[in-house]
């Protein structure tokens, strides 16, 4: 049992590490800001969201698990407004907030 | 088990770093401040795997805190920008 979890925590961890390399490579050889943007919150909510998974199931206690959520949550609410904020900045045409 | 979780954290770190060119090269502001973004985020993954693998269970304390500031930091920015293009148009 303890191993299975094991593999799977080594699993999601890997897929989100890879989420994180495919951010940075996003950020680097996209085209545009607006593409940019879409690769960076690629790596904020699934390359977190992976982590997160795959150490929740080694979290000692309800606690503990918890609080992997509470951070996940808040990264997934920061993450969602920022992107609107800065695809706002982006745009040629909008007025200043 | 620990290794690995110090291995992916190393990863993480490392992979965010190489983001940052994107601070130099630019080129507008917007990319500069997602570069700062992504390597929030990344940082936080960093804290939560080193929390695991070294046992420090306080450092999840200071993910939450390194999330919470992120975000303020490119909310202070677009509001930075939104005003000094108001003051050039």
């Amino acid at each position: 049992m303890s191993l299975a979890l094991g593999l799977l925590t080594v699993l999601t961890v890997s897929a989100g590490a890879f989420f994180f390399m495919a951010g940075t490579v996003g950020l680097l050889r996209f085209p545009d800001t607006l593409s940019r943007l879409h690769a960076l919150s690629k790596a904020d909510n699934l390359g977190l969201g992976l982590v997160v998974l795959g150490l929740l199931l080694q979290a000692e206690g309800l606690l503990a698990g918890l609080k992997l959520v509470a951070v996940w949550f808040l990264a997934l609410l920061a993450g969602a407004t920022v992107a609107q904020l800065i695809a706002h900045t982006a745009r040629p045409g909008d007025p200043p907030m | 088990m620990a290794d690995f979780l110090l291995g992916a954290a190393g990863f993480v770190v490392a992979m965010v770093a190489v983001g940052l060119v994107r601070i130099l090269r630019g080129p507008s502001d917007a990319e500069r401040i997602m570069a700062a973004q992504l390597l929030g985020t990344g940082g936080v993954a960093a804290l939560l795997l080193l929390a695991k693998a070294m046992s420090v269970p306080a450092a999840v304390e200071v993910a939450l805190i390194l999330a919470l500031l992120a975000a303020l930091v490119t909310v202070a920015f677009v509001k930075g920008a939104g005003r000094s293009r108001g003051d050039r148009a």
